[in-house]
């Protein structure tokens, strides 16, 4: 479901449109810092961005979906990001990926109904000497094993 | 241009510069397989069917978008190309539905085709399915992602011809699927349902919703009086379907078999479009003589008045009031037919055959019930009227022609000229010449508002007034006509007609599948040879509309008429 944006909200997207009005390839940058608004691109925001930079709306929605960097839906307080590059996959990223996904009652992509975490995949991070590796907001977690995974869940509660 | 000479399996070929290796493999004769391409809007490379080897080249390249060079030779047959085009192919049907009995495109699949012409006899690859939901939320397409290859070609269509963008590719990699906007349900969106996307599909992932099942029942129920109404390009369209020559005029067969099929009266849309012309042009001659809103713009076609009610919400005071000759024909059915016939208007059940995938919606819009019933309870494209004349075992070819029932399937030359892109301007002004000036006009054929050209402008002398007139097809024409009006580059037009659909309803969503410009020329030439031949080619000489104004309706324009036959419309989210 599509929900009105504030006055506000819609003020401040015409501004960052404004910016790059004319702008060859300015899709990219405006949806950027139209989802720092947000924290997500809900579908009202990219209508505006649409029609603001004379784009269609089903061309945005597949810039959206096709980069990992957006997302569409609201995602939580703290964000996981477990590596699944070869590395971590071979030294048991999936093990870890189902255990938090086993505490936290969410699967991938998904975010707990208390709106604490959201749980993602990321790409290889180059960090494979950790592997597994993930990523807890601005927080690091290397050689990660499955038994770790409340412990290490248990600083965010 | 220069010419460049290459060899392709071995034989020389001289074609200019900047020619794809397909199309100069083509001049030799030669059919190299293609799948994702539609010349000049989806030429994209994508699903690498037709590769081929270039002599030095590393790779196969694809021939669609590759092109010729000066002493190229070029191998479209050989035994590495056959392979890749083999796997290529495997690799697409490992994810496919293989439910090719029960799909409504079994033998008429271009996927299928392709299997069965590069010999493909068993899956050799049994991937993880494409499980995408249906999407039957529309009243005129359905979509089934799940036999989707995301070809593209439907986003082509839709973007390039019509410019509505209502389709677009979403998400990566194996995840990629080709979704309505916001991937909301078509319904929801600014889709306007014209069904050329149902054209270009090379799958049975787009396909119309399907009424053939609600007619065969309906002509099963003893109680109920089924009536039929075919609209003007179905009688030089539906012929392809049956192996004849496009543009081939089976009006009389088509009769015929409409009768075989157990229809109680068999009518005509073109008596509607006369009795449009009759509406439509006094509404004109009224908005031009009491200073009402100008230009007056047409509104027979269902996707066109979907379409400006999206994106041209100002303009919507222009459009005539005037229902299409399908709706009026349906408001009539179950009135004024049903009281000369003493049937009640409950027992009588309407059904079109239309060209047109968006007539399927236009039945469902408000207004559409002023007989205090639906007024047509089910469309059938060109297409699935086809599939029902096979089903019953009917060969078309063979049947002797038959002439439509009387009242409502009396028709003139101008009602047939419908069925292309400027006919409804040529009829209009056949009449309100007449009309206005009280004088025969001296030449009844407008050739400057026929043919493919985009956009037609034209001025016409009628008595002291020169009214200019402007006809475009195809959304993204109609766009940028109404965007020249807005700007006010144009600003001395009296009436416009719009076809949502390249060449007019003769290139409509619900026609047998062809994207050929030869197709599109052939049906508009049969659509103009059959207006030659009509004894009456004028609508107002309509002696059946007479009777029903002298009967029925009064007047044009009268109260009565705007009950039944006049409309309004709604302003729609873009």
């Amino acid at each position: 479901m599509s929900s009105k944006l504030s006055t506000d909200q819609v003020q401040q997207i015409a501004k960052i449109i404004d910016e790059y009005r004319d702008q060859q390839g300015s899709l990219i940058p405006v949806l950027h810092k139209v989802q720092s608004i947000f924290g997500y691109l809900p579908d009202e925001a990219q209508k505006q961005v649409a029609y603001g930079l004379g784009i269609p709306v089903a061309e945005v929605y597949g810039v959206v979906t096709f980069y990992t960097l957006f997302n569409t839906e609201p995602s939580g307080q703290y964000i996981i990001e477990l590596c699944m590059g070869t590395a971590c996959y071979v030294k048991g990223a999936v093990d870890v990926q189902h255990e938090i996904e086993s505490q936290l009652g969410i699967a991938i992509n998904e975010t707990t109904k208390d709106g604490k975490f959201t749980l993602r995949f990321s790409r290889c991070v180059g960090a494979c000497s950790l592997a597994p590796f993930m990523t807890i907001g601005e927080d690091v977690y290397g050689r990660v094993k499955q038994e770790d995974v409340q412990r290490i869940l248990s600083k965010y509660h | 241009m220069q010419n460049v000479t290459l060899t392709i399996d071995g034989r020389q070929v001289t074609v200019p510069e900047g020619t794809t290796v397909l199309n100069a493999a083509k001049e030799l004769g030669i059919d190299i397989p293609t799948l994702c391409y539609l010349p000049k809007i989806n030429e994209i490379g994508a699903c690498r069917v037709c590769v081929v080897e270039i002599e030095g080249a590393r790779y196969l390249e694809p021939s669609c978008i590759y092109q010729v060079r000066d002493g190229m030779v070029v191998k479209t047959n050989s035994h590495r190309v056959r392979q890749a085009r083999q796997i290529n192919t495997e690799l697409l049907l490992s994810d496919h539905a293989h439910d090719c009995l029960v799909c409504d495109r079994n033998n008429n699949c271009d996927l299928q085709d392709l299997a069965a012409r590069l010999g493909i006899r068993e899956y050799r690859f049994e991937g993880v399915k494409n499980e995408a939901e249906i999407d039957d939320s529309s009243e005129s397409i359905y979509r089934d992602p799940s036999k989707c290859i995301n070809c593209r070609r439907c986003i082509a269509v839709c973007a390039e011809v019509q410019g509505v963008h209502a389709l677009g590719a979403a998400e990566r990699g194996f995840e990629t699927g080709i979704v309505p906007a916001q991937h909301r349900p078509l319904a929801d969106i600014s889709c306007v349902n014209c069904g050329q996307c149902t054209i270009v599909c090379p799958t049975g992932a787009l396909t119309e919703v399907s009424h053939v099942t609600k007619v065969a029942r309906a002509l099963g129920q003893k109680q109920k009086h089924v009536v039929v109404q075919t609209a003007p390009a179905v009688r030089v369209s539906l012929g392809e379907e049956f192996g004849m020559k496009p543009g081939t005029n089976v009006q009389g067969k088509m009769v015929a078999a409409l009768r075989q099929l157990g229809f109680d009266g068999v009518f005509d849309t073109d008596f509607s479009a006369d009795l449009t012309i009759m509406e439509e042009g006094t509404e004109l001659i009224n908005r031009i003589q009491n200073g009402g809103v100008l230009p007056m713009i047409t509104s027979c076609s269902p996707g066109w008045i979907k379409f400006i009610e999206h994106n041209f919400p100002d303009m919507l005071p222009n459009l005539s009031t005037c229902k299409s000759p399908q709706q009026m024909f349906g408001a009539l059915a179950k009135t004024y037919y049903a009281d000369k016939m003493g049937i009640d208007p409950k027992d009588i059940y309407s059904v079109s055959i239309m060209p047109c995938t968006a007539k399927k919606f236009e039945i469902t819009r408000p207004d559409m019930d002023s007989s205090g019933y639906q007024d047509v309870d089910a469309v059938l494209t060109t297409r699935e009227l086809a599939k029902l004349i096979k089903s019953a075992g009917i060969d078309l070819a063979t049947l002797p022609d038959e002439e439509y029932d009387d009242p409502l399937g009396i028709s003139t030359g101008a009602g047939v000229i419908f069925g292309a892109t400027g006919g409804v301007m040529e009829a209009a002004l056949r009449t309100a010449y007449e009309v206005i000036t009280g004088e025969e006009l001296p030449k009844l054929d407008f050739e400057m508002l026929r043919g493919l050209k985009g956009v037609k402008q034209a001025s016409v002398q009628v008595g002291d007034l020169t009214v200019n007139v402007a006809v475009a097809h195809s959304l993204v024409k109609a766009r940028e006509l109404m965007e020249k009006i807005q700007s006010g580059e144009i600003d001395d037009l009296h009436f416009i007609e719009i076809m949502a659909c390249l060449g007019g309803c003769i290139g409509g969503g619900g026609q047998p599948r062809s994207d050929d410009p030869y197709v599109r020329s052939k049906r508009i030439s049969g659509i103009y040879t059959a207006d030659k031949d009509m004894k009456l080619r004028k609508s107002h000489e309509n002696p059946a509309v007479q009777q029903l104004y002298k009967e029925f309706l009064g007047e044009p324009n009268s109260h009565k008429a705007h009950e039944l036959l006049h409309t309004h419309y709604i302003e729609r989210e873009r």
